[in-house]
């Protein structure tokens, strides 16, 4: 165990903090984020290796469709207005399923937020991820904080230009990178990497290259906290999600204040000092440049790496994690009441601590009950009827449809026999990637018979009509009733197509019109 | 601008105005914002350059970059007919049969071939071939010259009873009033009338079918079946050209009206003709 005093100090300043608030005018101050390790960093490689390697490597997931349909498990094919994702395929009509899916993830960031806070923004966020990877190319290449803060005060020299342009380089490529990534979601993978190397791929592609490459470069290697910060409405808007239950990053000041560098000294003298060192590791490794000590702020992404670097400190100091920790506003609210009796002082580090030295039982802590209340129960109740309306809606949805649209001019035609006949475009559409033979018969038009234009059938009450894969075809129909079994006036019927090799039917309620009685 | 004032709370200077103690903090607009403002002011510039642009007395500057939206829809006709090209050849190549047996082509057809009859044929046969009395029904199986594609064909290029083309359909129904007596022209209307319903005096039948033998059987044919090469009507169908019923038919018979159709075949060309006959052909009653 390390002495208090031996503890290193960094020497840190939080360049956003609100007090040295910058006129909105000048430079940026740059920050050097110091790598932090700990649980929450662990958990974010974690996070950033699976939230990396899916956007990587999804387009390259083959999905065996058969002969009719691309064997890409996620496509989102423009082109023909197809979106692959495994073993489903939307039409455009269908795009509802998609709508559905970004309400699920809107509630499901509402229940998220409303939980563990900025979660999103600390984690998945893919300026956050992408930002940490470029951290990443450029820990490995200037080194860690001071010998950043060095280089970058140093006048300039070859070995710093080789080290600034190697960098820049990797984070170019990328960029590139990512940028390429995209593109392949909408379009055959290994062909369009082909032709994109080649030069034979479609403009559209290039551009698109070229404007995820600047994004990705400016964004996650230059601008970095700044889109968080400026650009970024969300942390706007998930303020408004959190409640006093939600778990947000916070210092607990109840136990760290008065914090002191000189523990012993004061303690020699009889004052009573908190657990906070002031040795600013926190700030050190907090990639939004903010002092987490001045309590919640706007700039905060809840990334929870200064929680491992208080940690760490605590674990060496030998005293209990959790000076920064993850914490509800209403536990927090608590402790301070009982570290300052309801108000009455200032915090005295005494009152939260029991004789031994361990924290007082009666210091609120948070657990996983605290996570189920109203709240969070109507979210997932609401997020789970989506969810399950939807899956309900695909398990059950058509993928054979039928709609017949009547002539409107001339409504019925009266044939030499005094049959009337009536006129409709009869719409099929084949959802499967296989080729189909439908069959279409009218039911509940007495003596009605039918013929397509373009087809060899002969007249009669069905009609058997080849189906492309994946297509919709359009026929034109003709449908006939004797005179002696006319009814004047509009007659409901109905087309049923059936598929011929399977037992799928669809069907359309139609209307057959011959001239009113009185003519 | 009045005097310089400090807002304390944010210690960002204010504009100087002052409504009821309000006053408004005069931030700098964000840099990004200004930068993309002086960006568009460039680009607006540019693009007068670039674009027509400047009003001058009589026309407008053209643009280096010579653009018009007239002629960009000329470049994009030009295209649209480019890739009609092809279906037009084969059109003009092969005959009215041989178009229907080809499913794009044939979809071509019908889809010209309706555009075409919206222009030059509905004054006359109506926007959905209905027809109106006088101008036969295209939607119906009842033709007077024949319903197969190439009769519909011929019947479009040359016409009926159309004086300036020597290969139009020609024949007429004679005024009967001059040849048949009042009473003659009733029985015989109620005996055609009787071939497709109840007339009103039954007795006049037995006659009148003496009166059509006699005069009518020899166009009209001796069941009243009509003839095609004459372009005599089937007069035992439900169809009537002139209105049904005794009255209308005794009319037709006394003074005839014979209708006319012009000869497209000079006016439209073969291409459009055949279309028109593909589209006619497939309106349901085709042959």
């Amino acid at each position: 165990m390390l002495d208090v005093e031996e503890v290193e100090r960094l020497e840190a300043e939080a360049v956003n903090s609100a007090k040295v608030r910058q006129p909105l005018y000048a430079a940026r101050k740059k920050i050097f984020p110091k790598r932090a390790s700990g649980q929450f960093r662990r958990f974010k490689w974690i996070v950033m290796a699976v939230t990396l390697g899916i956007y990587y490597l999804t387009p390259w997931l083959r999905w065996d469709r058969g002969l009719y349909a691309p064997d890409q498990a996620v496509l989102v094919d423009l082109a023909n207005r197809r979106f692959y994702f495994f073993f489903i395929e939307i039409w455009p009509q269908e795009f509802f399923f998609v709508a559905g899916l970004l309400v699920m993830a809107g509630i499901g960031l509402f229940l998220i937020t409303s939980t563990v806070g900025r979660a999103w923004c600390g984690y998945a966020c893919p300026q956050t991820v992408w930002v940490d990877l470029f951290l990443v190319v450029e820990r490995a290449i200037e080194g860690d904080r001071n010998a950043r803060i060095k280089l970058e005060d140093a006048p300039w020299s070859a070995g710093k230009i080789a080290k600034r342009m190697a960098k820049h380089a990797i984070w170019l490529l990328i960029a590139i990178a990512t940028g390429g990534a995209w593109i392949f979601y909408f379009a055959d993978a290994p062909t369009l990497l082909g032709e994109v190397v080649t030069g034979q791929a479609a403009a559209i592609a290039y551009m698109t290259i070229a404007v995820l490459t600047a994004t990705t470069y400016t964004f996650g290697g230059l601008m970095r906290e700044q889109v968080c910060t400026y650009m970024c409405p969300w942390p706007r808007i998930q303020a408004a999600m959190l409640d006093e239950n939600s778990l947000t990053v916070t210092y607990n000041d109840w136990r760290g204040e008065p914090r002191s560098r000189h523990a012993k000294k004061a303690a020699a003298a009889g004052e009573s000092v908190g657990d906070c060192v002031d040795c600013n590791a926190c700030v050190a490794v907090c990639p939004m440049g903010i002092d987490i000590r001045d309590g919640q702020q706007l700039e905060c992404i809840t990334c929870a790496l200064c929680i491992d670097a208080c940690d760490g400190v605590m674990d060496k100091i030998g005293k209990e994690r959790g000076l920064i920790a993850y914490a509800t506003l209403n536990d927090y609210n608590a402790n301070m009441a009982l570290a300052t009796g309801n108000g009455a002082h200032a915090i005295q580090p005494a009152l939260i601590r029991q004789p031994g030295g361990r924290l007082s039982d009666r210091v609120a802590q948070f657990h996983l009950g605290k996570i189920f209340r109203p709240r969070t129960f109507v979210y997932t109740a609401v997020w789970a009827l989506i969810g399950f309306a939807m899956l309900y809606a695909l398990l059950t949805r058509e993928r054979l449809q039928l709609n017949v649209l009547h002539d409107r001019n001339p409504q019925f035609v009266v044939l030499s026999d005094g049959a009337i006949r009536n006129g409709y475009t009869v719409k099929l559409l084949n959802m499967i990637p296989e080729p189909r033979t439908v069959q279409i018969t009218l039911e509940g038009l007495q003596g009605g018979a039918m013929n397509a234009v373009g087809t060899e059938q002969a007249e009669g009450e069905t009609l058997a009509v080849e189906v492309e894969p994946d297509r919709l075809k359009s026929l034109k129909v003709y449908v006939r009733q004797p005179r002696d079994l006319m009814r004047p006036g509009s007659t409901g019927f109905r087309f049923v197509a059936r598929d011929a090799a399977g037992d799928e039917t669809a069907s359309y309620d139609a209307t057959f019109i011959a001239p009113e009685a009185s003519k | 601008m009045t005097e310089k004032h400090i807002d304390e709370v944010s210690g960002v200077s204010t504009t100087g105005h002052e409504w009821d103690g309000i006053r408004e903090l005069d931030n700098p607009m964000p840099r990004w914002w200004l930068w993309t403002f002086y960006a568009t002011v460039v680009w607006a510039v540019a693009y007068t350059v670039a674009y027509p642009a400047w009003p001058l007395l009589t026309s407008a500057t053209k643009g280096v970059l010579a653009y018009s939206s007239r002629g960009e829809v000329k470049r994009e006709l030009a295209a649209a007919r480019a890739a009609q090209e092809k279906y037009i050849a084969a059109i003009k190549a092969k005959s009215v049969k041989e178009i229907e047996a080809d499913g794009s082509l044939r979809d071509f057809a019908t889809a010209a071939g309706a555009a075409t009859f919206r222009v030059n044929c509905v004054q006359c046969h109506a926007s959905g071939a209905q027809g109106s009395p006088g101008f036969p029904n295209l939607n119906d199986d009842e033709w007077l010259w024949g319903g197969s594609a190439d009769q519909i064909h011929k019947t479009i290029t040359h016409g009926i009873r159309f004086a300036d083309d020597p290969d139009t359909h020609t024949s007429e129904m004679p005024a009967f009033a001059e040849m048949l007596s009042a009473g003659q022209i009733g029985d015989v209307s109620a005996y055609v009338a009787s071939l497709s319903g109840p007339v009103s005096d039954p007795a006049k039948v037995e006659p009148g079918s003496k009166v059509f033998a006699e005069s009518c059987a020899a166009c009209h044919g001796a069941n009243a079946k009509g003839n095609r090469e004459l372009g005599a009507p089937d007069l035992t169908d439900a169809i009537w050209l002139y209105g049904s019923g005794e009255r209308a038919i005794a009319q037709q018979v006394r003074a005839p009206k014979n209708g006319v159709m012009p000869a497209w075949g000079a006016r439209l060309g073969d291409v459009k003709v055949k279309e028109l006959a593909v589209y006619v052909h497939s309106l349901g009653g085709g042959e």
